[in-house]
């Protein structure tokens, strides 16, 4: 029998959702994506309520899904990130149930074990053939990395496969397998390639930035942790990225081989691999159209799944073999927690993505963040939400100083003894007040609008609305 | 510190404030829209209204449209405005 | 100790703010030629609530005001003098009437406010031929004045060549400067590389500098303080000859010899103040030996 049907409607129909179940997306295709609100407006059209959404991210492309929560065809959301108009609809409380936050290796845990379980698994391929055997590495909305769907595809009870390149014969290394899947759709298009990968990710220019970028990669090298076998990860913030830039200078002049690079791959992974300083990169998501190339092309170049890149059922799990991981922050507070779900005044605009699973696996988790922006202070008293915990946090890089965390004394002597200005978070606060003053405490709702699991599936914190102002 | 004429000063980038300052008879009036204004608005205005009285102006109205800038720079742009509209362009 | 001197446009909130944390040995807030003629006023309040509020650091505060054949230049002094920068750069300096008409003004303003007289200096920026002409008179015309300073920009106009990035045109003018100055007994900056985005360019252009005997040199851009602060340290290797020039010299002493050779080489007077400036400079810079 066919896998292949004539609709997304007809998919739905097949696949027999019914009300209060649980609907995946995974996001590959970014700000680019058509596919979620493409299969949530079948859904409302078909009169199916009550749903359950587990979206790996959201981005601000899928703010239609809000219109969905108000009209009542989904009142759960799980996910790992979302973007600052999602995030604000959520923290002005549009949705009863709170929202759970997960981590990217938490997600596929809690898929594995049943936690979560997926009804309806919806999966934006940019190749498939007519079995559902998928690659993210062909076709018109080419990603690259498929890594966050493969959990979706093996626990989901049925699996939905969407396309707009149905190939005729299988790709030669599917991501996800035919056995996995019950329903094929051919679609115009399944996402806007300029919102799917940007062409290039650039490193700062911000002069702060490139200072910032400058001492973590001191921080590195001084660490002891440089050396060959080195694996790293870094973010796509600008300052994150000059700072490998920077770090493949150091390695390439001292001629250090390491090991792997992990994460979403940029550019700048992608110019690290094919300078020596990795033997392999590590993939379960693809940022830019080098990393795509790349990918395509390189064998060193591999792609994993979420539960390879961190699970914590994983036995393999890469975030356990890293050396060091450069973060960003929203704010850190005086125990080293660190807040990337929400701004300043409290309104949700992030997610852990793989924050927590990176800073609780690798050796040295570095938070690099400009000691105020616009006028607020990075470091305060308690964050307004506990992202990763401050046991996972080993140092914080800003412009005027370094921060150790008192529990990693060995490294605060390393980088006193290689000249770096450490002090105490404490005093790096107070500093920063001298020049900003000190804000006024935010004032929070009194309804939960949110809730963080942490990689162990610990509650590590919870979200409060934000009343009107 | 006499204001004569309407009078504005700084920018709308970020980290700088956009000060506009008019005559109002004997009040004083300072109105703040700012990024921050949560955690430092009463800040701004306590500022704005101490150069005020350091610069002796006795009727004005202010109005600060604040991108997030550090108190020195507030306090730069509303002397910029209030020295301009009173004429002194020194 | 200057070795980078970096320009931030006056009336730019967002560049003043971050300027002690962007490594150079000092920061030159300017009210010149970053500054339209309708914002003067405003950044010169700026400038001057900036070195009021501000923590710098160990970084030295310039003020780069506008010329002596300005109406601008008074009103700067008045307002900026009492905030206590370490100098004042004056542009377009031509003679030596024009440091001391400067320096009057200055003492009034320094006596006025309780300071003491002469406690602020003067970078003499030299960007016309006249200056480089007199750049001797420029360097002797007060106590005051601490330094010279290129400006190969307007030089290059006034001597109607072309600005190229080698500097054929600027040869003379560099070494002239340089003499003066240290005839003088005073430092020398050189002029800023304009190529921001010349990364090898300016490594090669600050190592020239300092060849021709230059003390530091201007930046437009944060991101050339650091090839320029490296250039102007002494890397391992000088600071591990320096050291082996004093301990030769100490052992020399100790053993009642007069002359000594190390690694071949007669080590006479010069060679030994140039080791003691070598040491000095690196422990400014908490630089250290490699091994003890």
């Amino acid at each position: 029998m066919s896998k292949l049907v004539g609709s997304i409607k007809e998919a739905i129909r097949l696949a027999g959702l019914r009300d209060g179940m649980t609907v995946s997306f995974h996001h590959h295709l970014r700000n680019g994506d058509y596919v979620l609100n493409a299969v949530m407006e079948q859904i409302a059209s078909l009169g199916i309520k009550d749903l359950t959404v587990n979206a790996s991210s959201l981005f601000d492309t899928h703010m239609p899904l809000i219109g969905h929560i108000k009209n009542g065809v989904v009142t759960k959301l799980l996910t790992n990130y979302v973007s600052a108009g999602i995030g604000r609809a959520i923290s002005e409380g549009v949705m009863e149930k709170p929202v759970s936050f997960r981590t990217h290796g938490r997600r596929p845990a809690d898929i594995a074990l049943g936690n979560t379980p997926i009804d309806v698994a919806f999966i934006a391929a940019p190749t498939a053939d007519k079995e559902g055997n998928c690659t993210g590495k062909e076709g018109r909305s080419a990603c690259g990395s498929l890594g966050y769907a493969y959990a979706d595809a093996e626990y989901a009870e049925k699996v939905v496969v969407i396309t707009d390149n149905l190939a005729d014969t299988p790709p030669a290394s599917p991501s996800i397998e035919g056995k996995h899947v019950d329903y094929v759709v051919a679609v115009d298009a399944i996402g806007d390639p300029r919102g799917i990968v940007s062409g290039t990710t650039r490193i700062t220019r911000d002069p702060v930035g490139l200072v910032m970028a400058a001492s973590a990669a001191k921080v590195i090298k001084a660490s002891g942790l440089l050396k060959d076998g080195f694996a790293f990860q870094t973010g796509a913030g600008g300052a994150s990225l000059a700072a490998a830039k920077f770090l493949k200078e150091i390695m390439l002049k001292e001629g250090i081989r390491g090991s792997f690079g992990l994460g979403g791959i940029t550019s700048y992974m992608v110019e690290m691999l094919r300078a020596g300083c990795f033997e392999e990169l590590l993939d379960v998501q693809c940022f830019d159209l080098d990393a795509v190339a790349s990918i395509k092309e390189d064998p060193r170049h591999k792609e994993i799944s979420a539960t390879r890149y961190a699970s914590p059922l994983a036995k393999d799990a890469a975030v356990g073999g890293l050396d060091v991981v450069i973060l960003g922050a929203t704010e850190i507070d005086t125990s080293f927690n660190v807040n990337v779900h929400t701004d300043s005044n409290g309104y949700i605009m992030g997610g852990s993505g793989g924050h927590s699973d990176t800073a609780n696996g690798a050796k040295l988790s570095m938070i690099i963040a400009p000691t105020f922006r616009a006028r607020l202070p990075i470091v305060t008293d308690r964050v307004t939400c506990i992202s990763t915990p401050g046991r996972d946090i080993d140092v914080l890089v800003t412009q005027s100083g370094i921060a150790v965390n008192p529990m990693r004394s060995e490294l605060r002597e390393r980088l006193v003894d290689a000249g770096l200005p450490v002090m105490d978070i404490e005093e790096l606060k107070a500093r920063t007040e001298r020049i900003t003053g000190v804000p006024k405490k935010i004032r929070r709702g009194e309804r939960v609008v949110a809730e963080v699991i942490g990689r162990d599936g610990e509650l590590l914190d919870v979200i409060y609305n934000v009343p009107e102002r | 510190m006499k204001i004569l004429k309407n009078a504005a000063a700084g920018t709308v980038e970020s980290s700088d404030a956009y000060v506009t300052v008019e005559p109002l008879g004997e009040e004083i009036s300072v109105e703040v829209e700012s990024v921050v204004i949560e955690q430092f608005g009463e800040d701004i205005e306590r500022c704005a209204r101490e150069v005020l009285a350091e610069l002796g102006v006795e009727g004005a109205r202010l109005v600060i449209n604040d991108r997030g800038a550090l108190e020195c720079v507030i306090r730069a742009r509303v002397e910029t405005a209030v020295r301009r509209a009173g004429g002194d362009l020194s | 100790m200057i070795r980078s001197l970096l320009f931030f446009p006056g009336n730019n909130p967002n560049m003043l703010i971050n300027a002690s944390a962007l490594l150079s040995d000092a920061l030159i807030f300017d009210l010149e030629d970053a500054v339209s003629p309708a914002e003067k006023d405003a950044a010169r309040i700026l400038v001057r609530n900036t070195l009021r509020y501000m923590d710098h650091g160990s970084a030295e505060t310039v003020v780069r005001i506008n010329s002596v054949d300005t109406a601008y230049w008074r009103s700067d002094v008045q307002a900026i003098i009492p905030e206590r920068p370490s100098m004042l750069l004056l542009p377009k300096v031509g003679s030596a009437s024009d440091v001391r008409e400067l320096e009057c003004e200055m003492a009034r303003v320094e006596a006025e406010c309780g300071m003491e007289v002469g406690s602020v200096g003067i970078i003499a920026l030299i960007e016309t031929a006249l200056g480089v002409e007199n750049a001797f008179q420029i360097a002797t015309s007060s106590p005051r004045v601490r330094a010279l300073f290129l400006g190969a920009e307007d030089l290059t106009a006034d001597l109607r060549c072309k600005r190229t990035k080698e500097g054929r045109e600027i040869e003379y003018s560099r070494q002239r400067l340089v003499v003066a100055a240290r005839a003088a007994g005073i430092d020398v900056y050189d002029t800023p590389f304009t190529d921001v985005n010349d990364d090898e360019g300016i490594i090669k252009d600050a190592m020239l500098a300092r060849a021709l005997g230059f003390s530091g040199k201007a930046a437009i851009s944060p991101r050339h303080v650091g090839a320029i602060n490296d250039a102007f340290s002494p890397d391992e290797a000088e600071i591990e000859y320096a050291f082996e020039v004093i301990e030769a010299i100490e052992r020399a002493k100790a053993e009642g010899k007069g002359a000594i050779a190390l690694r071949g080489k007669m080590i006479d007077a010069p060679i030994v103040a140039r080791a003691e400036r070598t040491i000095e400079m690196a422990r400014a810079l908490g630089l250290g030996r490699r091994k003890a």
